[in-house]
């Protein structure tokens, strides 16, 4: 395919994504569920890709997201809670002096928010950084959970409001806000990714030894993915705060941190596309489409067993289950969604189609694990 | 002529055990040196210590007159010393133009001239070019380790038992490669427990025991001697 075709292709697709989302929101009369889960499948996929930054393509496992999207989220709420009412929000414990009137405007506070959560990836990065695979993953764990431990904390009450937490967090401006900056944010990570300094990323994932070798500076350059990686978690923090309007300590459980392992996991460790196909994917199973296994049901007189409050989760680990066992490589595997790749993908269908002659009822996709995920 | 490289007392233990112990050597310019030895003797952490990755107890390591002792890996790369390291270890998952660009991942100008220069040394990783590293045969894979090491554009390079694993054929096709890449003005420093092999293309060689070195001469004055015969290339004592 040459060049410009696909420039072409590109600037197609994100119009028509645009349109499908202008649609949304001109028909989004109130709390339509659609709405609510594609801003918060674009949330979560700019996390999810941060931490794939990290997971799939550096080899680094760590598990500390959800406190660096705290420090974000906190940060960013703390700056951007309107001066006004922040006598209401801190009523409890009264708020520290010095924050009584720092404001920021909110493009400004997000990009604080993410270098303060890059701050502390620096700052944990040197000691934790020298640890190897499980052992990072628990001392990032750890961090995660001091974070939010600390936060909720009554020392820090003047500052965080301790386990009452931030409320009259300013919402989005717009709809479409979500999706431009978490877009925006996932292209510099995939330029990033496509630099020479990415490629130096993949070769410490692949082998230690020969990216040393080849005069690849291990700590310097894990130490800058921790911390570009924990940047993006922040901005994704903040971007969590302002869908939610509202944070405390129990937001950011590690629960969050292994939903957004689970998102990375399926949609395939070390693919940028597979893990924002994912994230839509799993947010709209938990909060949406499951969402019917949570009331009792009647067909007819039948009252169908099992279905009450609770089930749509046992339902969505078996089905994470059955995606561990057989599609183990996750929707995407290290591949990457290319334009190459779908006319290749066509061609072959048609190949195939012609002599068979049955061309309708063929499954569209041969067996190549899970599809390819046109959602 | 000058040695580009100059070793002198060098001590290297891990955790109390001396690995290698009190070592001198040269490398002479534009020549091809190997050092060769058996299996513990002490020939890997040379070329580790020299290449930074592992940090020597003490040494003095010259390259090019200066000291290099205690710098870091990609300092050392960058002043032209390149590892090629033992058992290949090409990126598997990344594809063969990918391994070759990380190769010259410090430097900042252009790599076209030089992967068309490694393509031309190795014609069957231009034909592979998109294939994942992980998917070629032993042979090729040492291939483009070879070639991945030569794109920072070294003055020394280094290897590291490149004919482990591999077929007789494949092996020798290695080593007219090794003689190639030399005669276009790289040195080169060779580990080998293919003895036969190494000594016949070095212009000299060193015979390292239990982390001392035994034995030095050119490569014919060992291949000849009696001693290093019965020790290495297999010979029955009379």
């Amino acid at each position: 395919m040459k060049k410009k075709t696909k420039v072409i292709c590109s600037l197609l697709l994100a119009a028509a994504v645009f349109v499908l989302l202008y649609i949304v929101d001109i028909n989004n009369t109130g709390n339509s569920m659609l709405a609510t889960v594609l801003q918060l499948g674009a949330i979560y996929a700019l996390v999810a890709v941060s931490m794939n930054l990290l997971n799939g393509f550096t080899g680094l496992f760590s598990l500390g997201q959800a406190g660096f999207m705290a420090l974000g989220a906190y940060t960013f709420g703390i700056l951007t809670i309107p001066v006004e009412s922040r006598g209401m929000v801190y009523y409890l414990y009264g708020i520290n002096d010095v924050l009584a009137n720092a404001a920021l405007p909110v493009p400004l506070a997000m990009i604080v928010a993410g270098l303060v959560a890059a701050f502390f990836a620096l700052l944990i990065g040197a000691p934790v950084l020298r640890l190897k695979s499980d052992y990072f993953a628990i001392a990032t764990l750890g961090f995660s959970e001091i974070v939010r431990i600390l936060i909720g904390s009554s020392p820090l009450n003047t500052v965080t409001n301790g386990s009452l937490g931030l409320k009259m967090i300013p919402g989005f401006s717009s709809f479409f806000t979500p999706f431009l900056i978490s877009g925006f944010c996932i292209l510099v990570i995939v330029l990033l990714l496509r630099s020479s300094y990415g490629r130096s990323f993949k070769a410490i994932r692949e082998d230690e030894i020969a990216a040393e070798a080849m005069g690849i500076n291990l700590s310097k350059h894990k130490q800058m993915a921790f911390i570009i990686s924990s940047f993006f978690a922040g901005i994704g923090g903040a971007l969590l705060a302002m869908f939610l309007g509202a944070v405390t300590p129990t937001t950011f459980p590690v629960k969050l941190t292994y939903d957004i392992l689970l998102i990375v996991v399926i949609g395939g460790i070390g693919s940028v596309t597979g893990s924002v196909i994912a994230s839509f994917l799993v947010v709209a199973c938990k909060e949406w489409w499951f969402r019917f296994l949570d009331q009792s049901m009647y067909i007819g007189a039948f009252h169908v067993p099992l279905l009450k409050s609770g089930f749509r989760m046992v339902v969505f680990s078996l089905v994470l289950m059955i995606v561990v066992l057989f599609f183990r490589r996750g929707i995407m595997g290290d591949r990457e969604f290319s334009w190459d790749g779908i006319a290749a993908f066509f061609r072959r269908l048609f190949r195939r189609n012609r002599p068979a002659l049955s061309g309708a009822d063929l499954p569209a996709g041969d067996e190549r694990n899970g599809g390819d995920g046109h959602e | 002529m000058s040695n580009i490289l100059e070793i002198r007392d060098l001590v290297v233990s891990y955790g109390g055990i001396e690995a290698v112990k009190n070592i001198s050597l040269d490398v002479p310019e534009g020549q091809i040196v190997t050092l060769i030895g058996a299996n513990g003797a002490g020939k890997s952490t040379t070329l580790k210590t020299i290449s930074g990755i592992v940090k020597p107890k003490s040494a003095s390591i010259r390259f090019q007159g200066e000291e290099l002792s205690g710098k870091s890996p990609d300092y050392i790369v960058s002043k032209g010393i390149t590892l090629v390291p033992e058992g290949r270890r090409v990126f598997d998952n990344l594809s063969v133009a990918e391994n070759l660009k990380i190769g010259a991942y410090l430097r900042r100008d252009s790599l076209k001239g030089d992967m068309e220069y490694v393509y031309g040394l190795f014609p069957r990783l231009k034909e592979r070019e998109w294939q994942m590293a992980g998917t070629l045969s032993g042979g090729e894979q040492q291939m483009l380790a070879v070639g991945r090491a030569l794109m920072s554009r070294p003055k020394l390079i280094m290897m590291d038992e490149p004919s482990l694993g591999l077929a007789p054929l494949i092996v020798k096709a290695i080593f007219e490669i090794i003689k190639t890449i030399n005669e276009e003005g790289i040195t080169v420093l060779l580990i080998e427990q293919n003895a036969n092999m190494a000594l016949k293309v070095a212009d000299k060689g060193y015979v390292m025991e239990t982390g001392e070195i035994k034995m030095e001469g050119t490569g014919a004055e060992l291949l000849a001697n009696e001693e290093i015969k019965e020790a290495y290339l297999g010979k029955q004592k009379k």
